[in-house]
């Protein structure tokens, strides 16, 4: 089996010491750090997407390997920060203004850093000023917003539109989520995208970024 | 003998309440309102202000104990008492605050508008054992800002029982104690008869947010009632077994008590909350998971080991539609909470994680109450010694149907349901149309809305209900409220 398999194989079972051991090996022999993470790390975690999907494995074991899979990211970020191609891409999450429920919010962080994305979360009541200016400032790709209010859930409109006054829309995608959210509020307030859990919002921001 | 069920041996409550006080006392707990934290702190615990902390101590426990109530009563709008949330009477109330409604004639999940909850306050006017209302679900055709006020509003006109509630903000608060205060006539009328419940929420793990931490000292101050709904999640936001999960949520509920006790000691609250079996497959908080139902009622175990009255979510459905796992789910939580004594159990008419109310349900889960409740009254000799002469009549008539023995004890000894359960045989069941219980309950819910007969809020009081509320709609840009007919 070739290295780059192993390293998929160790994260897929979540050994975050074989994935550090093995990448560090990797990057002795010269491979190239880009197909290292590409094959061996989030090939892994595809796999145990795909796997947690169909109910074969648990949260917890997402969770195991995606600390696998940081456990090789340490290694080979430092090599990949250089071209700049580190993370998937960029996002920015937070639950709503005047809202406070943060459990699913969290659960979609813990699953995008896990599908490698680099997350930045603002945490609760968070006001559309806040998600634009700061998904400006870090240069973020996506914004994904959670509600579980129906009285908070406006707030989300107020974010997209705010990022239309910005001329960002195109540049920003906003994707929405949280119980009383669903496709037809999230079209009819002009989010990218509707997800309804921390796997859909994976997907969703892989199609997006 | 009333049937009893218990999960938890005195000295496993006596070391799950000992590891609580150890957690509030060394970790502490996270709370985002300086004035909890001052009332803390003035009672000798330390706090961090800065880092919004504050580390209980033992005295700050066990004096909030001593002067917390054992139960306390509830009084409908028309001043009758209602309830006595004391020793192991229990109460049922509907779900509260749901985001959707199911509506029967389309089978789909949707927002619901003022006109839904109007006939659902009409319809909860006669269910008859589920003794007080809630605030069911979130009307949205009105602002924002003032829908939890709203509901409130709607509940008092139009159904007399008290009323399980909470605000979203710490500003409606004031709406909703005014709402109250015109209802009894004075603020000392409200003290002395509390007419609604008001849920106040710590936020798992080990924290207090600024507006439920508001709500409760506001509560506090006006002897207004409240449940602490403390909602550790299994093996995600909590230990993943049963028994640390007890530990965190006694912790978390402890917290309540001490900040209501140190505000207004003798204030009356609800040891309660809403724990669930996090779901690692889904990413969701089955309310109809068995664990779930164990560890409500081991919490409310907990609860009465302390002396105070207890509440529950449970006699409730994650279920998406009126189908046989919203009956099984419901039941089960149902009969395990009447057993377990908890005083008021939030449940009824609620589907899909406490997110849909639906009016069908509720009439069938008026029913499954009506059982339980059969229940929890057990098995009692009701004039059967001596034996023999009953059994003469019957051998001499062939029948009892029309023995004083049946006349007397008919009704006392069983319940009978509404037409929604089905019990004709099946040559009459075809010839009633062969209906599907869905139907069966829909027929129910339409004939006791148009039952309904207006409460007995005086003309007096509700023309100060419809100031205050229209009021509070002008400022948040809504003139007129919506029609209610
Ligand atoms: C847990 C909970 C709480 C906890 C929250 C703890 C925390 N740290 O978040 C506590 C107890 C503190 C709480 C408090 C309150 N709550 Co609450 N709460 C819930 C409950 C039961 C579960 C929510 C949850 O965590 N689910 C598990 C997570 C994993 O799922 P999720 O949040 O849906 O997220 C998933 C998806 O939706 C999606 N997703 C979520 N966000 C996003 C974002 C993006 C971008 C994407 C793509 C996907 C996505 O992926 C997530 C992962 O699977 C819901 C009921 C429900 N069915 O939602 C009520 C509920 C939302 N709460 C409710 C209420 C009323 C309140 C309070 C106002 C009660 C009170 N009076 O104090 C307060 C809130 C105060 C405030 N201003 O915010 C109501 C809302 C009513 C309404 N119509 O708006 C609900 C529906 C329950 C009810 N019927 O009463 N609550």
């Amino acid at each position: 089996m070739d290295l780059v398999t192993r390293i998929s194989e160790s994260l897929q079972r979540g050994d975050n010491d074989a994935v550090s051991l093995l990448t560090a090996e990797a990057l002795d022999k010269q491979l190239d750090p880009q197909v290292i993470l590409d094959d061996g790390l989030i090939a892994g975690m595809d796999v145990i997407g795909e796997r947690f999907r169909i109910h074969e494995i648990f949260l917890p074991e997402v969770l195991l390997a995606a600390r696998a899979m940081y456990a090789g990211l340490d290694r080979i970020e430092p090599l990949l920060a250089a071209s700049g191609a580190a993370s998937r891409g960029k996002v920015v999450i937070g639950t709503i203004q005047g809202d406070l429920h943060d459990i699913g919010k969290n659960l979609v962080g813990i699953m995008l850093r896990g599908a490698g994305f680099e997350v930045i979360d603002l945490g609760n009541d968070v006001s559309p000023e806040a998600f634009v200016t700061t998904a400006l400032e870090e240069e973020a790709q996506v914004i994904g917003m959670s509600a579980l209010l129906t009285t908070t859930m406006s707030s989300m409109g107020q974010t997209i539109e705010r990022l239309e006054q910005e001329g960002l829309r195109g540049e920003i995608h906003s994707i929405v989520g949280g119980a009383p959210v669903s496709e037809d509020f999230a079209n009819q307030i002009g989010a990218v995208g509707y997800g309804f859990d921390g796997l859909s919002a994976v997907e969703l921001v892989k199609r997006l970024v | 003998m009333r049937p009893q069920l218990r999960f938890l041996e005195k000295d496993l409550i006596e070391r799950i309440i000992s590891e609580a006080r150890d957690v509030l006392g060394t970790l502490g707990m996270e709370i985002h309102n300086q004035q909890a934290l001052k009332l803390l702190s003035d009672h000798g615990a330390r706090v961090d202000s800065g880092a919004h902390h504050a580390w209980f101590t033992d005295e700050i426990i066990d004096r909030a104990l001593s002067t917390a109530l054992p139960g306390f009563r509830l009084y409908d709008v028309n001043g009758e008492e209602t309830h006595d949330l004391s020793g192991e009477n229990v109460y049922f109330t509907p779900g509260s605050a749901a985001i959707n409604i199911l509506d029967h004639e389309t089978g789909t999940m949707r927002k619901p508008v003022t006109g839904d909850y109007v006939r659902y306050a009409r319809l909860m006017s006669s269910m008859d054992n589920i003794a007080s209302q809630s605030t069911a679900f979130i009307p949205t055709d009105v602002p924002d800002e003032v829908t939890d006020a709203y509901r409130l509003f709607l509940s008092l006109l139009y159904c007399s029982k008290p009323v399980v509630t909470g605000a979203f903000t710490i500003e409606s608060f004031e709406l909703m104690k005014d709402m109250q205060i015109a209802v009894r006539g004075s603020k000392e009328h409200l003290k002395e008869k509390p007419l609604t419940i008001f849920s106040v929420c710590p936020t798992a793990p080990l924290k207090w947010s600024d507006v439920t931490s508001q709500n409760l000292l506001d509560c506090a101050d006006h002897s207004i009632p409240v449940e602490y709904i403390s909602m550790p999640l299994t093996g995600f936001i909590s230990p993943v077994t049963i028994v640390g999960t007890l530990v965190q949520h006694t912790a978390e509920t402890l917290s309540g008590v001490a900040l209501t006790q140190l505000r207004n000691p003798g204030a009356p609250a609800l040891w309660g909350g809403s724990p669930a079996a996090f779901d690692v497959r889904y990413e969701t908080t089955p309310m109809g998971a068995i664990e779930t139902q164990m560890i409500d009622c081991a919490c409310s175990e907990i609860g009465k080991h302390l002396g105070l009255p207890t509440q529950a979510y449970s006699a409730l459905s994650d279920a998406k539609l009126l189908d046989a796992q919203a009956g099984l789910e419901t039941s089960m939580g149902a009969t395990l909470s009447v057993l377990a004594g908890i005083n008021n159990v939030s449940g009824p008419g609620m589907l899909d994680f406490e997110s849909c109310q639906s009016l069908e349900k509720l009439v069938l889960d008026n029913d499954i109450c009506g059982l339980v409740f059969r229940l929890a009254r057990g098995i009692e000799p009701r004039g059967d010694f001596p034996a023999l002469p009953i059994f003469e009549e019957l051998l001499r008539d062939g029948h009892l149907l029309i023995s004083d023995h049946t006349l007397t004890n008919l009704r006392e000894e069983h319940y009978f349901p509404t037409p929604v359960i089905d019990r004709a045989n099946r040559s009459r069941w075809q010839e009633e149309g062969s209906l599907t219980l869905g139907e069966r309950a829909h027929r129910e819910v339409e004939q006791k809305i148009t039952d309904w007969e207006p409460t007995g809020l005086g003309e007096m009081e509700e023309k100060e209900l419809v100031q205050l509320m229209e009021e509070a709609a002008r400022k948040f840009g809504l003139d007129r409220l919506p029609d209610r007919e």
